[in-house]
């Protein structure tokens, strides 16, 4: 019951959130906003028992992409003047994909085959080192994982490196 | 001697049971009680603390530090820190023309607030004598302490003040930097114990301290982990010659004063947390005998810890950025990441039925072997970088 | 597990209630006398010129950039960390492979330069 009530709490966090990062007018309190919506998802992923990437949320999402945001809306010259609503003339276009997104989201989901919940044998952080790096499990996605970390950055830099 | 804590914590509990309420809301009481008590933990210790930096400051300085608080000097000035609270609590405050109104206000509180939720998962000692043993435990306060840079950046960017502004950017390229070699040699250090519980690591140094096993985590650790409080080698967001006060110059009256504590509540923090991962915890002679020993013995390390910090912080002159930043990335990083990747192949080669103390004393070797390595090159490369700038000085005579 | 976490959230409550109360403890005690020459930004003693909400140099961009790298690397490293002592000796090396990848991205910045300070 108090979990069913936690939910509704954190989703109703995240939309609020997220709702407000697209209306907002200050560029800057878009991106605050932003970061309370990733919070409110850290705890979604507690309520799922998953207080690992709880916490990855908070260190990945609030602690490295929410600066790089805010970095990048700082690098824009005069945020703090304009005060025009955020919208443009392709909003209906984003409103068609995020309406697209979701439907996709909603189909898949239901394809899905129901879970029951059970207890683990393994500590999960555990189990997850160990499909790391066993061979029968995603040691190719790992190691391409870095890989992929590496030309990300390569490209990153050469992009701001340019600016 | 039965353990003391556990021991009231059950009478309170008992208490609670007595007035007739339901098990669920007596637990749930223990849980808000417990929460308070741990969140005054630091406050309390700081509040002390403020007193004990100024007068070993003053010490090291050639002053006498306070010594009097107005009409009633106690004994050295201990009741400086009350008036000082005090006189924080009724400043006018004073919000500066411009300012953008709810992060310039949110930012003190933000900073203060995930200054005491480090807390939660320190052990003060065996067993039940901690907040909360979460399985992620050091994770948990990884993952909270690189949140409070948003604080940083909401003081900085919403005070409508050049400085502050300027001072806020600095300041987090600073604490984003630094992240860097302190997750690394955390990873070491959960690599070795096997665990990411704060209680798992204390137990996992029952015959050897890290310290001892690992140094080079420990001391990459604590040179990050002093960078990311802002001690004074680094410290970059004040720098008052230039800078004025960072980030905290438009704030006045208590806001100002959550800076200010939050900061020592922070070092608090970090004395903690090296204590747990490096020093052994609540480890220490006689704890099995009596329990309640063991939260004399963290607090013990605590204080041997503050006290590094407080010489450090006081003696030392504050770097420029582009130093600091070069000595991360160009010395720590490479390091840290050198020591991972090694200690990671030595500790797997070592037979798994080694002793605690043969397993301590191969990864010491290795640690020595890493740090007279990097020394050599840093010395190679100092050597090369000198000869150049002399020819270059030979080519101008 | 979910037990731990009550904790966790009184406790973030609790928190959040003390810094709030002592912000508002502060309210309520302090005098309230506003004044447009108190609430001037300061700069030195003289009339602030110009907006602080200037553009920034990329090069915090490119910090941000490095560290983000390292820091999912680090998020990656932490469940192999953890399961470090059941995994057999070619597994910590598959690791070893990943952070060395890394190494190679850290190196290729470092050599073009991107870390001085300008």
């Amino acid at each position: 019951m108090t979990q069913q009530i936690l939910f509704f709490v954190f989703g109703a966090i995240v939309l609020g959130a997220g709702v407000a990062v697209v209306t907002v007018r200050n560029i800057f309190h878009a991106a605050l906003w932003l970061l309370l919506a990733f919070f409110g998802v850290a705890g979604l992923y507690v309520l799922l028992e998953a207080p690992f990437f709880a916490a990855v949320q908070l260190f990945v999402y609030m602690g490295a992409i929410g600066v790089l945001i805010i970095f990048a809306v700082m690098l824009t010259q005069g945020i703090m003047k304009e005060k025009q609503l955020p919208f443009n003339e392709q909003w209906w276009m984003a409103g068609l994909m995020a309406v697209l997104l979701l439907a996709v989201m909603v189909y898949v989901i239901r394809q899905l085959p129901a879970v029951t919940p059970q207890a683990l044998q393994w500590d999960s952080i555990d189990l997850l080192g160990m499909a790391f790096v066993h061979p029968q499990g995603f040691v190719l996605p790992f190691e391409l994982a870095s890989v992929l970390l590496v030309a990300a950055l390569l490209g990153a830099v050469t992009i701001a490196r340019e600016r | 001697m039965g353990d003391a804590i556990v021991n009231v914590s059950a009478w309170i509990e008992g208490l609670l049971l007595g007035t007739g309420l339901s098990e669920p809301w007596v637990s749930f009481i223990m849980t808000v009680i417990s929460a308070f008590v741990i969140a005054f933990i630091p406050v309390v210790i700081v509040i002390f603390l403020v007193w004990g930096y100024r007068k070993a400051s003053a010490r090291m300085q050639g002053r006498l530090g306070p010594n009097s608080s107005g009409t009633w000097a106690g004994p050295g000035g201990i009741v400086q820190t009350f008036a000082d609270a005090i006189k924080m609590l009724t400043k006018e405050d004073i919000r500066p023309a411009g300012v953008d109104v709810i992060p310039y206000n949110i930012a003190p509180i933000l900073i203060f607030f995930i200054a005491l939720v480090v807390w939660a998962v320190i052990p003060f000692g065996p067993g039940t004598v901690i907040g909360v043993d979460l399985n992620i435990g050091i994770f948990y306060i990884m993952a909270f302490s690189s949140a409070a840079l948003f604080g940083v950046l909401m003081a900085g960017w919403s005070s409508n003040n050049k400085y502050a502004t300027v001072s806020a950017f600095r300041s987090v390229a600073l604490l984003i930097s630094y992240e860097i070699p302190q997750l690394l040699s955390v990873l070491v250090v959960v690599m070795v114990a096997g665990s990411m519980s704060m209680q798992d690591i204390v137990g996992a140094q029952r015959s050897v301290m890290y310290l001892i096993a690992l140094p080079l985590p420990a001391v990459i650790f604590l040179i990050a982990s002093l960078a990311e409080v802002n001690a004074r080698p680094f410290e970059l967001l004040e720098a008052e010659s230039e800078l004025v006060a960072g980030y905290q110059t438009e704030y006045s009256g208590m806001k100002f004063g959550m800076y200010y504590l939050a900061e020592f509540i922070n070092s608090v923090a970090v004395g903690a947390i090296f204590s747990t991962l490096f020093l052994g915890g609540w480890q220490g002679p006689f704890v099995d005998a009596a329990p309640i020993l063991g939260t004399v013995w963290i607090f013990a390390k605590i204080t041997l810890m503050t006290m590094l910090w407080m010489f450090i912080q006081i003696t030392l002159p504050r770097l420029r950025i582009d130093q600091i930043l070069n000595f991360n990335w160009k010395f720590l990083v490479p390091l840290a990441l050198a020591n991972l990747c090694v200690i990671s192949i030595v500790n797997k080669l070592i037979n798994a039925q080694a002793s605690d103390w043969t397993r301590a004393g191969i990864l010491l070797l290795t640690n020595i072997a890493i740090a007279l390595v990097a020394w050599t090159l840093v010395a190679l490369g100092g050597r090369q970088k000198r000869r150049q700038y002399e020819a270059e000085l030979e080519v101008v005579a | 597990m979910l037990e731990q976490f009550t904790f966790i959230g009184v406790f973030l409550l609790v928190t959040l209630f003390i810094s709030c109360a002592m912000v508002g403890l502060s309210w309520v005690l302090r005098p309230k006398r506003p004044d447009p020459r108190k609430s001037e930004i300061y700069e030195c003693g003289l009339e602030p010129h110009g907006t602080p909400w200037f553009q920034f140099k990329a090069q915090y961009y490119i910090f941000a950039l490095v560290f983000l790298v390292f820091d999912v690397e680090a998020v990656f490293l932490f469940p192999w960390a953890k399961a470090y002592s059941l995994i057999p000796l070619y597994a910590v090396i598959e690791g070893v492979l990943f952070i060395l990848l890394l190494a190679v991205a850290l190196i290729y910045v470092w050599r073009k330069g991107l870390l001085e300070w300008m």
